[in-house]
């Protein structure tokens, strides 16, 4: 059995004290940002980037990816307890996780989310092991022009599923893949768009625009607004457990959740966040009873928390196999893989497979680490609660600017931060989204490259992209998703699923 | 002609300037190339094209849709975007000069005035425990190269 062999070699892997330690350090960072509104793992991710250079690829890596899905179960404790979501994933927990706790049930609201999310990781976890060899092998049949319509065929899908304004959000997208034009041109060696300015010749390094647009653009767009008045039930959590009547609600919605989410996951524009709305959604209708939703189901918070996580460990599937990120997350740890040396793609299953298989096997760990700080241990996140906003952002401050001054030990870097801090602010003001931008600034590079590669081989016939099947296909799919997602029908109902955020 | 979507009026003119932007400056300093030999103006001119034209479709579209109430873009928190901005760009002079030890409590206590509930009281606090555990997580624990003293004083 190849499968029983590899999850040995990441066990042996995972479970070395280093780590481990890095596990755990993940995944109490994760819930510790999950639980702190206003504060996401993008920002968080992006923070830490600069440190990992001290650390060998492995650890880093699961270091990272604890803090991505931790931030999943963080998320639910804000969402559940202040009817604020800690993570924009929680968004939907709040509507009946919020109701259960005024009821005094927010124990089994807790539970419920924390139980939901472990047994999704778990099985998250079995898949990427199960699926990521055979797409690897598919990944390593595609030339320069399939890599390219992969890529388009990932920025729509990142759009189409994920945002508000089509029409603004590929804007974005493109506006990105712009701003990866600033660089040195790979093929020619001519510098472009750099101004002679020496340090803009080598790119803009992503992390600037990561902490310049997602954290401090946040920063001042919360400091913008009034302060919020929280309501805390910290001292009706008692009794974690769920009654067997909860049990008997909420486990099929825990199915239901981790299936929908895994497969969602996948998907480019997947992750997280959308699948904790379709879950939302599903559970709302395949109920006996509608009416209860929205006044405290155990199902409205066990369901989109499965999905939430299950989606969370999938959507390291295409990044682990083709080195294509599916959201902004993953553009990170593909950055983060860059910096340490390794080529994201297919070849990281052979070429360093202790990475590969440590940091699937490190999944499992860290959601079984997960379930016991965020059950027994919820004490602690509670009184996190507490903490004014005041004394939290100059602290993110902080972080941001030492991140990006040691990215080179030059403060130019700090000066491009501060003027995509302004940048983010634009955004903000104008509802354009960030995250599709980041990704096509990550991909910006990947593409130009496949793209000229792909000309030069058909000798400057652009029907190459169309010709070999392929290709073809990956870009009708694209094609076909714009088209659905115009179709009077359900352009309603998803404008209808965006206002709900 | 009435702006029917403040927002998507300003997004798509910054989506027409920049992608114009992009394109004459490809065209103009890189070569072009053909189809066959992309040269490095290539694909950004290519992108700039794309990028107008998305620009002019939102545009349109602010123009003539309507939208509710207009989405108006708001007040702009100036007190708060020039503080933070500010306090950035201070930390960037300061620390290859004065240090991590000066360097950091300025830039608290600059940004901590961004917020409406500034007190001294609170800032000073934020500033010796940020400044005391930034030292321990990033020049002890990850032994990053950062100045933690004024260059004037010498190691």
């Amino acid at each position: 059995m190849d499968l029983l062999n590899n999850l040995m070699l990441g066990f042996q892997t995972a479970l070395t004290l280093q780590n481990l330690l890095y596990a755990f350090g993940g995944a109490v960072l994760g819930t510790l940002i999950g639980v702190l509104p206003g504060l996401g793992p993008v920002a968080t991710i992006a923070m830490l980037l600069p440190s990992i250079y001290a650390l060998d690829a492995t650890p880093a890596l699961i270091m990272l990816a604890g803090i991505y899905y931790g931030a999943q179960y963080g998320g639910s404790t804000t969402a559940i307890l202040i009817n604020v979501p800690g993570e924009s994933s929680s968004v939907v927990t709040a509507i009946d996780g919020y109701q259960m706790a005024r009821q005094g049930r927010a124990g089994a609201a807790l539970a419920a989310a924390g139980l939901g999310s472990f047994f999704a990781g778990c099985v998250g976890t079995i898949i990427i092991a199960a699926f990521a060899p055979p797409l690897t092998e598919l990944a390593f049949k595609f030339g320069p022009a399939e890599y390219f319509s992969l890529m388009v065929l990932g920025l729509i899908g990142a759009v189409v599923l994920a945002s508000g304004s089509l029409l603004k959000a590929i804007g974005m997208i493109v506006l990105g893949l712009l701003l990866g034009q600033i660089n040195t041109d790979v093929i020619s060696g001519t510098p472009r768009f750099s101004f002679d300015i020496p340090e803009l010749t080598d790119g803009i390094n992503f992390v600037v625009i990561a902490m310049g647009i997602f954290g401090f653009g946040e920063i001042i767009a919360n400091l913008g607004q009034p302060a919020e008045h929280r309501e805390v039930f910290t001292k009706s959590v008692k009794g974690l457990w769920p009654t067997r009547q909860d049990f008997r609600e909420a486990w099929p919605a825990v199915l239901r959740g981790t299936a929908l989410g895994s497969v969602l996951g996948v998907l480019p524009g997947g992750g997280a966040l959308l699948a904790s709305f379709a879950a939302y959604t599903l559970e709302k209708k395949v109920a006996k009873d509608q009416s209860r939703f929205g006044k405290g189901a155990i199902q409205g918070v066990a369901g989109p928390e499965s999905a939430n996580n299950a989606g969370a460990q999938t959507s390291f599937i295409p990044m682990l196999t083709l080195g294509i990120p599916p959201n902004a997350v993953m553009a990170l740890m593909v950055g983060a893989m860059t910096i340490k040396g390794i080529q994201p793609g297919p070849q990281v299953m052979t070429s360093n497979p202790e990475l590969f298989w440590g940091l699937i096997a490190s999944m499992w760990i860290g959601n079984l680490m997960l379930v016991i700080l965020n059950l027994p241990l919820i004490g602690i996140w509670i009184k996190l609660l507490t903490v004014p906003y005041r004394f939290l952002f100059p602290a993110i401050v902080v972080f941001c600017c030492i991140g990006t001054y040691t990215l080179n030990n030059n403060n130019f870097d700090v000066f491009m931060t501060a003027a995509f801090a302004v940048v983010g602010y634009v955004f903000y003001k104008l509802s354009c989204e960030p995250a599709p931008l980041l990704l096509g600034f990550i991909l910006g590079p990947m593409m130009e490259e496949n793209l000229r590669r792909a000309l030069l081989l058909s000798r400057g016939d652009w029907s190459t992209f169309m010709t070999r099947p392929l290709s073809a296909g990956l870009l009708i799919a694209a094609a076909l998703m714009v088209v659905i997602v115009m179709l009077p029908s359900i352009k309603n109902k998803r404008e209808e699923a965006f206002q709900e955020e | 002609m009435k702006i029917k979507s403040q927002r998507d009026f300003w997004s798509g003119l910054l989506f027409v300037v920049v992608g114009v932007a992009f394109a004459c400056g490809s065209l103009v300093h890189y070569s072009f190339g053909s189809s066959a030999r992309p040269g490095p103006g290539y694909f950004p001119f290519g992108l700039g094209v794309l990028l107008a034209l998305l620009g002019a479709a939102v545009l349109f579209k602010a123009l003539t849709i309507e939208s509710e109430g207009g989405q108006p873009i708001g007040a702009v928190a100036w007190r708060p975007l020039l503080i933070v901005v500010a306090a950035i760009v201070v930390f960037g002079f300061a620390l290859p000069r004065l240090g991590l030890a000066i360097t950091l409590p300025l830039l608290i206590i600059i940004s901590s005035m961004a917020s409406d509930e500034f007190s001294w009281r609170d800032a000073i606090l934020s500033s010796v425990v940020l400044t005391l555990g930034s030292w321990a997580i990033f020049v002890w624990g990850l032994s990053l190269v950062i100045p933690v003293w004024p260059t004037f004083i010498g190691t």
